[in-house]
């Protein structure tokens, strides 16, 4: 098993408080890994610190081998890390086709042209949403603009994908449709870490889990395994009891 | 000695008037590019209470802040306040009070020549001259610097020891939470931006005392404030203070021995190296 | 190219051969406007290029064009004066770079704030270098007419509209509608944001500097007061933003009518252009925030949904 992204010692502290504490895992090629824990358990947090939306405190975070970690986010993406925002960040003054085109032309795999429009259109198809590609992004509803949002991840040939709970606030159909297309991009051989809070998608999806509680990792292994793991069950039950 | 001196006595006044935009802009959350005017207008109001009246420009102060409070307070009720509403990201509203602050800022010039005249202005009150560890500095400025200071000293009481003080430091950290534990915000910071203006238009009174100024030199004071608001710390009293005693010495430290006419470059050096290496303020915390 | 930008491009290219026949039938008085509206439509227009999409206001117009001006100023005496517009291009970029580099990372406030105080920072130094030295004014002697200077603006508007043009099809011009949408989208999608600000803002600066080293010579006499006018940063800004700047054409729109009034009020009420100036951002802000562009597509969309109803 070669590592495709790899943290070691990954650490973040805003002032005091430890919002990502030493934390290590690796992510294998074609892995789809899920990155669970209770609310505020710096899931999220772990993310940002991928995608260089934050920079560490301390320990690294590798590529394929090479530290990417200190790197402003626009050469991490460059690189082959692309990213959804857990609140839909899409361009309100470009059409849908020109928002995954964004991806298309900046992204790992840099395209321009009628090349990149092809691209950006193929990704679109990809998720169901071809379409709608003239159209502006403000008529979308709340399901589509997540797809306008994975197609754009997709269109720069990502090596790594980071879907920052992108399954959240879907209804029960669209929950279904999103998690197949998911379950289409694992099918695909594609490496995705899945922030995610859905048990459904986890269960279905992931090949492995990470959990985390606290900032710390407190389980990794399979799917199944890690789900029984007691100190898992304790953390979500202790994280229900609080809330 | 004489320059670090004469820079701290001139750094004190700027710390008022840089205290009234940062009141405006750290707690109000407007970046009020029109402030320099409402010290114009302060001086303006000392001018002519001294030449009409015979009215000493420390006594002024007690008529020209209370108006200036009223004055700003209607400009942030009627003009800001429906930006603020209308802005949908916190970006938008920069833009718009930018371009909007700059209106008003150009009207009131306009207005004020109209009614005042291009023409500089100054007049001559207590400039007499004393003597201090063996160099003489105007009493006027000395007498402009200790009011400064009272006037500083109390707003500082008035913001950490009143419970008014403290609801305008909660929305100067954050408007939602401070919503949350019942404080007015809208009428907070209609208050905070209406005494940002009076803080301004009294130092306006005090420079007055002794230095020239004409209908459209607000904007020089304007860049001034700003650049020690930043250079101290949005929001940050402390670090505005230190940050104007800074800038006071060394725009006497440059007109003396460099050439007076040099004054703003020199603010501006400071400023370019203070966001080169400290974007965050002199006593800021680093984002990350 | 597709049929609308061909079309659009041969529209330009016909207004621009209208407006170059102007000095041919015009007087002296008109003349003079039509140099004023060619000056801010190539200052006007390429501060669009960069404030429009980045919402960064730019104040520095003024001291871009003083570097110009001075460019001409000092230069006519040892070199030909085609080549002191190049020269002129370069230094106003190289300073808009590094303003830029300095402030373009934070936010917009402090690029505000800097560029305004930029023309008055430069203007001093110029002042001081001349009492040191003991010169005072340069004068700028040269054969170059009112006709000769006109056609020269006219010629970088139209290198600026084509620039423009271009560059909204490039990848730069894509990359900073994306960072004017979402700065955060933007740096995700592996876009080196900064990088993008600072090339786009030497535009602007380039250009306001051509545009003064091109003035200079109607001048004759320059000082750091008549080239360094603060006020014309502000002028441009309203212009560009009173004609909108969502379309490259936009900013002209503005230009004409704010020069033709900007004329009338400054002859019979010199006194009172300052309040027109406040009262023009106050109705910007207010009244058009898209500016006339927003106002005439808007009227469009409405003429449609009515035609598409009937």
């Amino acid at each position: 098993m070669s590592a495709v992204l790899s943290l070691s010692g990954a650490t973040k502290r805003f002032g005091g408080l430890v919002a990502v504490n030493q934390l290590e895992f690796e992510v294998a090629e074609h892995e789809v890994l899920g990155l669970i824990g209770p609310n505020g358990s710096g899931k999220s947090t772990t993310l940002n610190l991928i995608s260089g939306a934050l920079p560490l405190t301390a320990g690294t975070i590798s590529l394929r081998g090479s530290r990417i970690s200190g790197l402003p986010p626009q050469d991490i993406a460059r690189r082959g890390v692309a990213r959804t925002f857990q609140l839909v960040k899409l361009l309100p003054s470009m059409s849908v086709l020109e928002n995954v085109m964004a991806g298309a032309v900046f992204g790992h795999r840099r395209r321009w042209g009628e090349e990149a429009e092809a691209q950006a259109m193929a990704m679109l198809e990809k998720v169901g949403l071809a379409r709608r590609a003239h159209a502006p992004v403000g008529e979308l509803t709340y399901i589509d603009t997540k797809r306008v949002e994975l197609a754009r991840t997709l269109a720069g040939e990502p090596k790594v994908l980071l879907l920052d709970e992108w399954l959240a606030g879907l209804n029960p159909t669209e929950l279904e449709q999103g998690i197949a297309l998911i379950a289409a991009l694992r099918d695909e051989g594609r490496t995705i870490i899945l922030v995610e809070h859905v048990m459904d998608a986890i269960r279905s999806l992931c090949d492995r889990c990470v959990v985390m509680s606290s900032g710390s990792k407190i389980a990794e292994g399979t799917t199944a395994d890690v789900l029984q793991d007691k100190a898992v069950i304790e953390a979500y039950l202790g994280a229900d009891e609080d809330a | 000695m004489d320059i670090i001196f004469t820079g701290l006595l001139l750094g004190g006044t700027y710390a008022l008037i840089a205290l009234g935009l940062n009141l405006q802009y750290g707690m109000a959350r407007i970046m009020n590019l029109a402030n320099g005017e409402t010290l114009v207008a302060g001086g303006f109001g000392a001018y002519w209470f001294w030449t009409g009246a015979q009215l000493s420009p420390l006594l002024t102060v007690f008529v020209v802040a209370p108006l200036a409070f009223a004055v700003n307070w209607l400009i942030y009720v009627v003009i800001l306040r429906p930006l603020v509403k209308r802005a949908k990201s916190r970006g938008q509203l920069e833009v718009d009070t930018i371009l909007t602050t700059f209106g008003l800022s150009f009207m009131a010039v306009g207005i004020m020549i109209a009614l005042f005249g291009g023409d500089y202005f100054s007049y001559s009150y207590l400039a007499t001259p004393v003597r201090f560890i063996g160099e003489t500095y105007g009493l006027n400025r000395v007498v402009a610097f200790a009011s400064a200071v009272l006037i500083g000293g109390a707003l500082w009481l008035w913001l950490y020891r009143s419970k008014a003080g403290m609801a305008v430091r909660a929305i100067a950290v954050s408007p939602e939470s401070a919503r949350l534990v019942g404080i007015n915000v809208p009428r907070i910071s209609a208050m905070a931006f209406a005494l940002g203006g009076a803080v301004t238009a009294a130092g306006g009174a005090l420079v007055s005392t002794f230095l020239t100024l004409d209908a459209s030199t607000g904007v020089m004071f304007t860049l001034k404030a700003l650049i020690i608001v930043i250079m101290g710390g949005v929001g940050d009293i402390r670090g505005t203070v230190v940050a104007a005693v800074l800038l006071g010495i060394l725009e006497t430290f440059v007109a003396t021995l460099i050439d007076p006419g040099l004054t703003l470059a020199a603010a501006y050096l400071l400023f370019v190296v203070i966001l080169l290496v400290r974007p965050q303020g002199l006593f800021g915390r680093s984002q990350t | 190219m597709k049929g609308m930008d061909t079309k659009s491009l041969g529209l330009a290219g016909l207004v621009l051969l209208v407006a170059a026949g102007l000095p041919l039938v015009s007087d002296a008085y008109l003349l003079s406007i039509g140099v004023t509206i060619a000056m801010y439509t190539c200052l006007a227009t390429s501060w669009a290029l960069f404030s429009g999409p980045t919402h960064y206001i730019s104040l520095a117009t003024a001291a871009f064009f003083g570097i110009g001006t001075y460019t001409t100023g000092i230069g006519i005496e040892h070199l030909p004066y085609w080549m002191l517009l190049p020269i002129a291009g370069v230094l106003g970029a190289v300073v808009a770079a590094l303003v830029g580099v300095a402030t373009l990372r934070l936010s917009g406030v402090y690029f505000v704030i800097f560029t305004l105080g930029l023309a008055e920072l430069i203007r001093q130094i110029i002042t001081w270098g001349q009492n040191v030295s003991g010169a005072k004014g340069i004068y700028v002697l040269t054969s170059i007419t009112e006709e000769h200077i006109y056609w020269q603006l006219l010629g970088l508007a139209a290198l600026v509209f084509l620039g423009g043009f271009l560059i909204w099809r490039s990848r730069l011009g894509f990359a900073v509608r994306i960072l004017g949408d979402d700065e955060d989208v933007a740096r995700h999608a592996g876009i080196h944001t900064a990088r993008v600000k600072v090339l786009l803002f030497m535009i602007p600066g380039a250009v306001a500097a051509i545009t003064g080293a091109m003035l200079a010579p109607r001048y004759v006499y320059v000082e750091p007061s008549i080239a360094f006018t603060p006020m014309l940063s502000f002028q441009v800004v309203i212009m560009a933003l009173l004609g909108g700047t969502g379309r490259l054409w936009g900013p002209v729109v503005g230009v004409i009518p704010f020069t033709l009034l900007w004329e009338a009020i400054s002859g019979t009420f010199p006194n009172q252009t300052t309040l027109l100036l406040g009262l023009s951002f106050l109705v910007i802000v207010y009244l058009l925030p898209r500016g006339f562009v927003g106002l005439i597509e808007g009227g469009r969309a409405r003429m449609r949904a009515g035609g598409a109803m009937a």
